[in-house]
């Protein structure tokens, strides 16, 4: 069978367990492809020999009834997989082999996938453009020297290039959300308590929460209904009826009433965003779904927020990483001297500067006018959409403020690199499920994405609007394979 | 009144001062396991053996609060006839040092899970109240162990994350005495709880102590110094005399006292400046946003209310009503859950009166002398009953229970059966005894004779005289009796 890789996981599974493809096909043809796409520097570990020994070991003894079965899929390098390294994009953890899994990669191997290797993002998760990696940047295979977003970088990239056919990324203010809309590629960041946080390098504890990336709507709902369990390992996970997402999945979204919130109007919107937020509009009008004007008053001061709450949760989240038990350590005169030198050469720019900042911000004499007004308005932020939701099902708002930038373009310029994330923070800030699904492109051919916005725990809601909208819109991705000499 | 009668004071030329103590005590919540994770809690256990990925922040790893501990603080906290707090928040203390493996310790700050409480003292001039200012749950850190090794420091885990109670007096402490009383009545509230052993030697029970001296009748706290870590009550005891003397001195001088972290050097006893005000640590408490804030339901602390033993307090008063015992023998029988047991236990078949003054005469003493707790005693509580009792009965005077003690301390033998192997039971035969004490006073015919003619004081030697020859066996009551006669 030709063009294993253009297949949707949905498809691949079918094919699987009709016995048209065996996983060691499928495996070996994901495999060819990441060999030959070295160049979009999407991953960080390979770990293809240990892949292809258990899609044989599948195949000998195929458990047809998984969700997954002998599914072949790198993610993210931010989840710790047991004897392999889990570097978080950082020089700090580059020699770091976890002895444990994470309980969201722990469920995807419980349902018979196959781990490939660890994709590049941006270190601890730090960025929007993944060029904050140690491991070098992550072209888009989109077009040649394309940021491909971030932190899931690699991921999205990967998605996109089809180097797997499906993957998992982490979204703290946007990071799985706004690498999607570069790509072309759907990408989900459920509730906040949905995916377990257990063995995934923490960047900002209250708003990090694993979800799934794919080539479509479907194909993210059969990941996340595998992710979300409910893990005593960590603590802010939640015990709620998750749904089978994928078996839920409706195209039927008739009277179901979508927000439209002004506030997301921002000064210097281009006109290419604010016409496909219009479209967007349109389409879900074509789906049967009612618009509503609504109001989140407090949208504005969501970045602000986000820039001083994720940064003080980082600021001590990474004082673990200091060179006395694992990772990278820099030789020093005595332990302070250690200290300074192993975080000075193990953690990159970006990083040392949210660490100042969130260690600013929780100074004493500081903390009050920061941290605990930040904590106010997040709770505002998050009253702001619980007002909302008494008058919509769901919000409807463009995923980034523009397309795909240069590499390098923003690097020296953090206050607009920040501004990345002003349509996806709010979001986490109020612990809501988001959904970016591709919806157009720029004049350049980029693509440019579409975010809908659910109340908590109702994932199955804005799967559904993706989906009857995915299919209005019929997005299609221009990706050339210009990488493949 | 005589409250002054124990008040301690400094005095330096014509001024008195009035010394001020709080402690923060930490003391170690007796649990199978840590506070944030299922590693064991064992002391002595060889380093870094009960460790969890959790204990050892490794990346990706959460903590999950434990509900025994939790249910051990807020039962210290009903112990403490405190308030306890059905919503507290754990909080992240940020710092770096090599044995803090997160790089902050989980403690509580803002909202702690026990609020004010009490603990009552007995002084030798009566009770006195102490006020508890907050109990609040927080992780250990591992141990920094530097003297292996001429140039590294070697680091064990296993203390990393246990759970301890830091328990906030206020500053209502006056004097050395009473901070002994007041440690050793936590200790003892505590142990009969089961919630902390108290051990000091293990380092289950330590403290920060903050000192400050004032005029004598000044309202106003003076400035204070903390000195940290202090492990035994005679350190806390010597280091609060040393720098109330050194702040006392600093002031007869006209100089002003720095608010600084001090250390207690035990070898020197002297205390010494670790860090100024200026230098202290910004620790940039946050709550732990891996915690969600533990909200305990009225239900859950009534049960733990249910769960709660006899407190020494009460046991206490219970011994001085029914059993008619002195305060100051109640105080030492109940000092302690295990000796309070032992009494008890001993009481249920033999004579009260009787089995305090064993317990708090022989028994101590013995056991002191031989370096044993109550519960290393040799003599078990049953036996020590059935000694009671040969006396009770007269089988034996008390004497000869004194010989029979000391067989019963080298091996916990009962009591009857040595008094029968050795031949030890008290002669109590009016004709036989007629017969020792015909023989005594015929063996002393001048002595008689001298007594007969007024000189009483030999009575005594007569008893005396009887008791050897009969090997102390004759029953005294009975020999008084019938040399009165027979004189």
């Amino acid at each position: 069978m030709s063009d294993i890789t253009k297949q949707s996981l949905s498809e691949l599974v079918e094919n699987i367990k009709s016995k048209k493809l065996s996983s060691s096909e499928v495996t070996k043809a994901f495999v060819e492809r990441s060999e030959k796409s070295k160049e979009l520097n999407a991953y960080i570990t390979e770990d293809y020999a240990n892949a292809f020994n258990k899609a044989k070991k599948f195949d000998e003894k195929p458990n047809l009834d998984l969700k997954l079965p002998g599914i072949p899929m790198a993610v993210k390098d931010l989840f710790c997989t047991k004897d392999l390294r889990t570097t978080a994009g950082s020089k700090i953890l580059n020699n770091f082999v976890p002895t444990y899994e994470s309980t969201v990669t722990q469920n995807i191997w419980n349902e018979g996938a196959i781990l490939m290797g660890k994709l590049n993002c941006d270190e601890f998760a730090m960025g929007s453009s993944n060029e904050t990696s140690f491991f070098g940047n992550v072209q888009n295979p989109v077009d040649k020297n394309l940021v491909p977003g971030g932190s899931s970088g690699g991921s999205s990239s990967a998605v996109a290039a089809q180097l797997t056919p499906i993957t998992i990324g982490t979204d703290t203010g946007g990071s799985i959300r706004q690498p999607a809309s570069f790509t072309g590629t759907v990408g989900l960041k459920p509730t906040y308590g949905s995916c377990s946080r257990y063995g995934i390098v923490a960047f900002a504890s209250s708003l990090d929460q694993a979800g799934p990336m794919a080539q479509n709507v479907k194909d993210c709902a059969l990941l996340q209904e595998v992710m979300s369990t409910y893990d005593e390992k960590d603590s802010t996970s939640i015990d709620f009826k998750r749904n089978n997402y994928s078996k839920e999945l409706t195209k039927d979204i008739k009277g179901k009433k979508i927000g439209i919130p002004k506030e997301y109007r921002v000064d210097g919107m281009p006109k290419e965003i604010e016409d496909l937020w219009k479209k967007g509009i349109e389409y879900a009008k074509d789906c049967g779904a009612e618009i509503i004007d609504i109001s989140l008053p407090h949208t504005n001061y969501a970045l602000p927020t986000y820039y001083i709450v994720a940064p003080a949760e980082a600021s001590s989240n990474l004082a673990r990483y200091d060179g006395v038990k694992y990772g990278f350590r820099a030789e020093g005169e005595n332990l302070i001297d250690m200290y300074e030198k192993t975080r000075s050469e193990g953690f990159g720019a970006e990083v040392q500067r949210r660490i100042m900042i969130g260690t600013y911000v929780l100074s004493s004499g500081y903390y009050d006018a920061y941290y605990l007004k930040a904590q106010k308005v997040r709770k505002l932020i998050k009253n702001d959409f619980d007002d909302a939701y008494e008058k919509v099902d769901a919000i409807l708002t463009p995923s980034t403020p523009s397309s795909a930038f240069k590499i390098g373009e923003k690097t020296n310029d953090p206050v607009s690199m920040y501004l990345n994330d002003i349509f996806t923070v709010p979001v986490n800030l109020a612990g809501l499920p988001g959904i970016s699904i591709p919806a157009g492109h720029d004049a350049k051919g980029y693509p440019l994405g579409l975010q809908i916005i659910g109340k908590a725990f109702d994932e199955q809601n804005i799967l559904n609007i993706a989906h009857a909208m995915e299919e209005k819109i019929n997005f299609k991705n221009n990706i050339t394979d210009w990488w493949i000499k | 009144m005589s409250k002054n009668k124990s008040e301690y004071l400094i005095n330096r030329h014509d001024n008195q001062y009035e010394v001020v103590i709080g402690l923060e005590v930490h003391a170690q919540v007796t649990s199978e396991s840590k506070l944030f994770s299922t590693s064991a809690t064992k002391f002595g256990a060889e380093p870094n053996t009960q460790v969890s990925l959790v204990d050892a922040a490794f990346p990706g790893m959460l903590p999950v609060i434990n509900e025994y501990c939790v249910k051990q603080a807020i039962k210290t906290g009903i112990g403490l006839k405190a308030k306890i707090n059905k919503r507290s928040v754990f909080d992240r203390k940020n710092y770096f040092y090599a044995d803090l493996p997160q790089g902050y310790q989980i403690s509580q700050f803002k909202d702690p899970i026990v609020g004010e409480g009490k603990v009552i003292l007995d002084m030798p001039d009566g009770q006195k109240e102490v006020g508890i200012e907050r109990l609040h749950l927080e992780q250990d850190a591992g141990k920094s162990i530097h003297d292996l090794d001429p140039k590294n420091t070697f680091v064990d885990l296993n203390r990393s994350g246990v759970a301890l109670m830091e328990i906030v007096s206020k500053p209502d402490l006056r004097s050395p005495d009473e901070v002994n009383a007041y440690i050793k009545k936590l200790r003892s509230i505590m142990r009969y709880l089961g919630t902390c052993d108290g051990n000091m030697q293990e380092g289950s029970l330590r403290a920060d102590v903050n000192v400050s001296v004032r005029k004598k009748g000044s309202k106003e706290f003076g400035t204070r110094c903390e000195i940290k870590n202090v492990n035994s009550i005679k350190f806390m005891q010597m280091a609060i005399e040393y720098e109330a003397n050194r702040q006392v001195d600093l002031i007869e001088d006209g100089q002003t006292i720095d608010q600084e972290t001090r250390l207690f050097d035990t070898k020197k006893n002297e205390t010494r400046s670790m860090r100024s005000k200026e230098d202290a640590h910004d620790y940039r408490y946050f709550p732990d946003p891996d915690l969600l804030p533990l909200e305990v339901s009225d239900d859950f602390i009534e049960n733990l209310k249910s769960e709660i033993p006899e407190l020494p307090d009460e046991k206490k008063k219970r011994f001085i009503e029914k059993f008619k015992l002195s305060p100051y023998e109640a105080n030492i029988l109940v000092s302690d859950i295990e000796t309070s047991n032992y009494f008890e236990n001993v009481i249920k078949k033999s004579d009260v009166k009787l089995a305090t003054n064993w317990i708090i005469g022989e028994l101590f003493a013995a056991l002191n002398e031989k370096n044993l707790e109550i519960t290393e005693s040799p003599i078990s509580a049953g036996n020590l009953s059935k000694l009671i009792n040969l006396i009770k009965d007269g089988t034996i005077s008390g004497k000869i229970a004194k010989t029979v003690f000391e067989q019963m301390m080298e091996g916990d033998k009962d009591p009857k059966k040595i008094v029968e192997e050795k031949g030890l039971k008290q002669e109590s035969d009016p004709k036989a005894l007629e017969a020792l004490i015909d023989k005594v006073i015929d063996d002393n015919r001048d002595k008689a004779t001298e007594y007969k003619s007024g000189k009483v004081k030999l009575f005594g030697f007569f008893v005396g005289q009887v008791m050897k020859v009969s090997g102390g066996k004759a029953n005294p009551q009975l020999v008084n009796k019938i040399l009165k006669k027979k004189l």
